[in-house]
């Protein structure tokens, strides 16, 4: 446990000399501080419609970004440390590969989470000032919507940086796996969709299945209870699963699949050559 | 139980090619082995092997009477060990020792001690990145933070590599200056320049162990 916690606060530190690390804070973070500085105080200005148009942008730019860049700076944080010899050489000292593993991963979830947290405190915190009533329940509830996003790539982006051996090669394979599933998904879906040869609900139910558009409908359903937004499958996943149905399983779906693919990439490093 | 290291018959492949091919190794306290071979003779790999880092596809091996990759943190903490190339760590020499010192227990008082007696003053250098020292400074903290760890068992893959002459001298002094029974594994090209701290001869070639034989002062 005392060297989990130290090779987690080691990457944390090495994390915050990096220049990604403020890109994404700036980028991420801010954009998130200002949507609330402007969304909480013009709420009560623009009215519901207004905010959630909003809230809308806001969601895609978050199912954009976040994967992305959780993909792209975690899966070298094995796969780039083989093949530098980094790796030979940390694990030449007496450290368990549970606490190097876990140590990793807690200090690659501190560094992606806490910018997000801490704008979002931020802007809560200008929310009051303006005087505004906070939406204490949305906002624990979307925290927990982006602490689910973060655990799902995160668990992917170890298993993806312990399988591959090279670290081009890792990145090769998180970018196919953000397209993937930002984008592929959906067309061969909505193509399936249109030749009507599968009932929509086994479509919905595959499209539920891609943790991104779990964020996405929870996202929504969040903000815009009836789902108007999405059309005719909101009413659908409405009527199926009920709003607290679907809300769990936006937030828990995403983490157990984050889980179970951190626990595989853990059961192969333990399992292969570290080298 | 006076083997440290006991290599049985260990084979290992990479892509179907074998390059441990049935290796037989016992290193018994005291032992000081040069390891000698060709490029690509699977020194490396042994020496790997031995720290626990790959999984055998045959054979086993034992420090200390464990097994190194199922009880890696009970073999590592008496085993110290220097890379055939210093890996570009990114962590400061601060942060580096602080994982040092965390995890094997030894002071960066006493690696920073070592340092000076190979000329390497690390307190002008301690937030910086370690990947950015010179090449043979980095070999020399290296070495440092390898001789601080007072460890049964060094297991040196090539250590002088990129040391200058006077630094080598040094290296050598200290080696010879470690007041304990130790024993080590010394993956080298160059016999002659251990002469005086080795008391016996290792030469493998293509996986397999060609010759061992004792050496004499
Ligand atoms: N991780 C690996 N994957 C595939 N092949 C490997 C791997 N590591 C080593 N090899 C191969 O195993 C053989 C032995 O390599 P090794 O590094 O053990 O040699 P060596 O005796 O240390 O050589 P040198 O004197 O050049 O350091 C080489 O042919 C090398 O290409
Ligand atoms: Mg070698």
């Amino acid at each position: 446990m005392k060297n989990l916690l130290l090779i987690a606060y080691l990457d944390i530190r090495e994390s915050l000399r990096s220049r990604w690390f403020y890109v994404y804070a700036v980028v991420f973070g801010g954009l998130m501080g200002l949507f609330f500085i402007t969304g909480i105080t013009d709420s009560v200005v623009m009215g519901f419609t207004g905010l959630s148009r909003l809230l809308l942008v806001f969601i895609e730019v978050t199912i954009i970004i976040l994967p992305i860049f959780i993909l792209i700076t975690t899966v070298k944080s094995i796969s780039a440390d083989r093949e530098s010899n980094i790796l030979e050489y940390m694990l030449s000292f007496p450290v368990s590969l549970r606490d190097y593993y876990w140590g990793k991963f807690l200090g690659r979830f501190v560094t992606v989470f806490v910018p997000v947290i801490a704008a979002l405190v931020l802007g809560i915190g200008w929310g009051v000032l303006k005087g505004a009533t906070i939406p204490w329940e949305m906002v624990l509830l979307y925290s927990a919507l982006i602490f689910s996003l973060c655990i799902v790539f995160l668990g992917i982006a170890f298993f993806i940086s312990t399988t591959v051996k090279s670290h081009d090669m890792a990145l090769g394979v998180a970018f196919l796996t953000w397209i993937v599933l930002l984008a592929f998904i959906d067309v061969a879906l909505i193509g399936l969709m249109m030749q009507n040869r599968i009932s929509d609900g086994v479509i919905i139910a595959i499209a539920m299945l891609n943790p991104m558009e779990a964020f996405r409908i929870g996202a929504i359903a969040l903000f815009d209870p009836e789902l108007t937004v999405i059309g005719p499958v909101a009413y659908y996943l409405l009527d199926t699963l009920g709003h607290t149905a679907l809300m769990l399983y936006a937030v828990f779906y995403p983490i157990l699949l984050g889980v179970f693919f951190a626990l595989w990439g853990y059961r192969l490093f333990r399992r292969k050559d570290l080298l | 139980m006076s083997a440290l290291v006991e290599i049985r018959d260990v084979r290992k492949r990479f892509q179907k090619t074998p390059v441990l091919d049935g290796i037989t190794l016992e290193i018994r306290a005291g032992d000081r082995i040069a390891m000698l071979g060709p490029n690509g003779a699977g020194k490396t790999t042994l020496v790997r092997s031995i720290l626990g880092f790959y999984h055998l596809d045959g054979g086993s091996i034992r420090v200390l009477g464990k097994d190194p990759v199922r009880q890696r943190v009970e073999v590592l903490a008496s085993v110290a060990f220097i890379p055939q190339l210093p890996p570009p760590v990114k962590l400061s020499i601060r942060e580096l020792l602080q994982y040092v010192e965390r995890s094997s227990g030894v002071p960066a008082a006493a690696v920073a001690a070592e340092a000076g007696r190979m000329d390497l003053d690390l307190e002008s250098h301690a937030s910086k990145a370690f990947f950015k020292l010179s090449g043979g400074m980095k070999q020399k903290l290296l070495i440092a933070i390898a001789l601080a760890r007072r460890s049964r068992l060094f297991v040196f893959d090539e250590p002088t590599a990129s040391l200058d002459p006077k630094a080598r001298e040094l290296f050598y002094r200290l080696l010879s200056e470690l007041d304990y029974d130790y024993s080590a594994i010394y993956v080298t090209h160059r016999l002659e320049e251990l002469e005086g701290l080795v008391n016996r001869k290792v030469y493998m070639e293509l996986g397999k162990v060609v010759e061992d034989e004792p050496l004499t002062a």
